[in-house]
């Protein structure tokens, strides 16, 4: 009798962990009542804890962001900070919800990983850092150098890409964890340390004395940063893809933290669709009407985030740049809500 | 002739397909087993292909003929970003064996004379080999591989003020650089060497025949040496003497030419050869203590020296004890050498990690992983099993 109930158990197992996965992300956030949010593991002004262990960065306000469009609380969310190598099969795996872990958009991990890529949250590009003191002022006078690199990342195919394109050589130094990355460069292991432009500021405004890095003019590539969820759920996509579009499109029309409360007054028909006061969009995305309202309330738009964590008053001293939105001569361009 | 009639086998009780019967059972039982292993394995399998296509992930090993785009630090075969993720791997393959087999050497060499000194009757012989062997064994080697890492990078100079402590020598933080030898004569070089290892051999065998013979000893490591050092230089003076040096040169950012070892790979083959010798310490010392004082005290009494006592009658016997810990150790070396990850070398897990990340095919690339040290491993076992059955003591 013993051997019928295991066949029976072993069946019953077999059966159940097929059922398919379709859709079940945005009912299981719903479900848990927070959002697991994949973010690095401590990349200053993007997503980093403080002293007190409080994360915070344009990419944890994203995280807040979906949990205050879900639940209303942009505290219910959890981070699980994942190096490079982890955070795809982090996603894929089900152990985080939603990757915001400044991830490049490329077509490979939109196709093969099961994972689609779902806004720009952050429009970089790779770069390269030296030491002031080697005198160093364009990238094609690094022939020969010693660079060091983080693994699994496009910046290391990006690095190959460029020198073989520019006919220079280069010895790599590949070190997974940034912290170990930096100090190695910090050290002059490497004559250079390359990573996207914001993470070289970043690492740059970690360190003791920022000034004796530069970091030189040349783009190695595009990198559309961005959140990616798992393939199979639209729906959850959608509150992720809306959530950011709302935080962009709040700044187009001048919605911000401080002036929401008078903005719910506003005749403006966007606004008020944005705002809820015009319903119909919350109820469409399966949540609360005031699911802007509660996103901005909690982070403000998309430009206070932006100067909040990263822009000219902070230590990464970042300009907008591209990053600026259409109407002054960038290409943050959300999709209208209506 | 004996006349045994086969009554017994003709009158056993015959044989029912029943559960009282113990042999049915036992059968049944076995079958199942077997079933619910391979059910299991099935599952598994099952269950990854489906769920991995449910998720639009891809599976399989197409990847890697496909082009890598990434580039490796160093490696004892060219390799280029324009190579194959297959190359790659390679490479890396290449670079673990290359730090554990000389991990394992090195390890060895320390380890045996540590374990030899913590028996010497010197007291400070004694006791520091006895605080090295604690000391090490007992901190977690990633630490020490960061230590190490850490000393090398951090205190040397850059490459424009590195120390020079013999023409073509430089040591800085890019590492140890040194000058090859290549050209036409190096080949002959190489001959004159083999040719004296065959002599020496063959020396060996007639010296051991003529002693069990006559009795008298022949001076063979005199002769070795001599051997070993005559032959080869003679060989490449008859071939012309054509031998040229590649001195590293400092060029632009790092020097080129001669040999490089690296930070990276100096650092992960100090780390396991200082942390695992201390464990061959304590193996070797075990082995030693295990033989009995009374074999001492007889080759003593024979008026055979220390060393020789050591060398002829102790660690034979001592062997028998050592070979199979030491085995263990030399699988911990192999397997240790995956923390290379940490520091930058680019062994096979560090060049698996990278390619699963780009192409996005971790259970292939993990599977790779287990695949290649398992035969690493099973490999190093098989061998040192052969030697271990080969000294092991022949009971009468």
């Amino acid at each position: 009798m013993k051997f019928l109930k295991l066949a029976a158990v072993g069946a019953a197992l077999i059966a159940a962990s097929t059922v398919a996965q379709a859709g079940a992300t945005f009912d299981s956030v719903k479900k848990k009542g927070f959002v697991q949010c994949g973010t690095n593991t401590g990349l200053a002004g993007f997503g980093a804890p403080d002293s007190k262990g409080v994360w915070s960065g344009l990419d944890i306000d994203m995280c807040k962001a979906f949990a205050a469009a879900m639940f209303g609380d942009p505290t219910k969310f959890k981070v699980t900070p994942l190096t490079a190598q982890q955070r795809f099969t982090a996603l894929q795996s089900g152990e985080v919800d939603v990757l915001v872990r400044n991830t490049t958009q490329t077509m490979t991990r939109d196709t093969s990983l099961g994972l689609i890529g779902v806004a720009v949250n952050f429009y970089d590009s790779q770069g390269i850092m030296v030491r002031k003191d080697s005198g160093i002022k364009s990238a094609k006078e690094l022939n020969g150098a010693t660079i060091c690199v983080q693994p699994g990342t496009t910046t290391e195919l990006n690095l190959a890409d460029w020198f073989r394109a520019n006919k220079l050589s280069f010895k790599p130094v590949v070190i997974e964890k940034l912290d170990e990355v930096v100090g190695a460069f910090v050290a002059g292991r490497c004559d250079a340390y390359t990573t996207d432009k914001s993470g070289l500021a970043s690492s740059r405004s970690s360190q003791a004395k920022p000034e004796l890095y530069e970091i030189l003019p040349e783009n190695f590539s595009k990198e559309p940063l961005g959140p990616l969820v798992r393939q199979g759920d639209e729906q959850w996509l959608n509150l992720v893809r809306w959530s950011f579009n709302a935080m962009v499109e709040a700044e187009e029309y001048g919605i911000t933290q401080k002036n929401l409360d008078d903005m719910l007054k506003s005749t403006n028909p966007n606004v008020q669709r944005i705002l809820g006061v015009t319903p119909g969009m919350g109820k469409n995305l399966g949540v609360d009407e005031k699911w802007a309202y509660n996103i901005i309330k909690a982070v403000g738009n998309y430009g206070e985030s932006f100067e909040r964590n990263i822009g000219k008053n902070t230590p990464l001293r970042l300009e907008r740049g591209l990053n600026e939105q259409w109407t002054k001569g960038g290409i943050m361009y959300a999709w209208p809500i209506r | 002739m004996l006349n045994i009639k086969p009554t017994a086998v003709a009158q056993a009780p015959k044989k029912r397909l029943s559960w009282n019967n113990p042999e049915v059972r036992a059968i049944v039982y076995q079958v199942l087993a077997v079933a619910l292993v391979v059910g299991a394995g099935w599952y598994l399998v099952h269950n990854t292909l489906h769920n991995l296509s449910v998720r639009n992930i891809n599976t399989g090993f197409d990847f890697l003929t496909r082009e890598a785009g990434f580039a490796i630090g160093e490696g004892m075969i060219s390799f280029t970003p324009a190579d194959t993720y297959q190359r790659a791997i390679t490479v890396g393959v290449l670079n673990t064996l290359r730090v554990a087999l000389l991990g394992i050497l090195f390890a060895t060499i320390l380890g045996t004379i540590i374990g030899i000194a913590r028996l010497s009757k010197n007291w400070l012989v004694r006791t520091v080999c006895s605080v090295y062997v604690e000391v090490m064994r007992n901190i977690p080697l990633l630490l020490q591989l960061f230590f190490w890492y850490v000393i090398l990078i951090e205190t040397m100079p850059g490459p424009r003020r590195a120390y020079h402590p013999m023409p073509g020598v430089f040591v800085s933080n890019r590492g140890i650089q040194m000058p090859t030898v290549h050209g036409d004569g190096l080949t002959w070089l190489l001959v004159g060497l083999a040719l004296a290892v065959v002599l020496c051999l063959v020396l060996r065998r007639w010296a051991r025949r003529r002693q069990e013979q006559t009795g008298q000893v022949f001076a063979l490591g005199r002769v070795a040496i001599a051997l070993l050092l005559l032959t080869p230089t003679l060989a490449w003076w008859l071939s012309g003497a054509q031998l040229s040096l590649d001195v590293p040169e400092l060029k632009g950012f790092n020097f080129a030419g001669g040999m490089t070892l690296t930070p990276e790979f100096a650092a992960l083959l100090f780390g396991l050869v200082i942390y695992t010798s201390a464990f061959i310490a304590e193996v070797v010392r075990s082995g030693i203590q295990s033989v009995h004082r009374g074999q001492w005290e007889a080759a003593g009494a024979l008026g055979i020296k220390n060393s020789l006592v050591l060398r002829l009658v102790v660690l034979p016997q001592a062997l028998r004890v050592i070979i199979p810990p030491m085995t263990s150790q030399y699988l911990n070396i192999t397997k240790n050498s995956s923390l290379a990850v940490a520091i930058g070398y680019p062994d096979l897990v560090s060049v698996i990690n990278t390619t699963l990340n780009q192409t996005g095919q971790a259970i292939e690339g993990i599977l790779m992983i287990m695949a290649a040290y398992l035969t690493v491993s099973l490999s190093i076992s098989v061998f040192m099993n052969w030697y271990n059955k080969r000294i092991a003591l022949v009971e009468r």
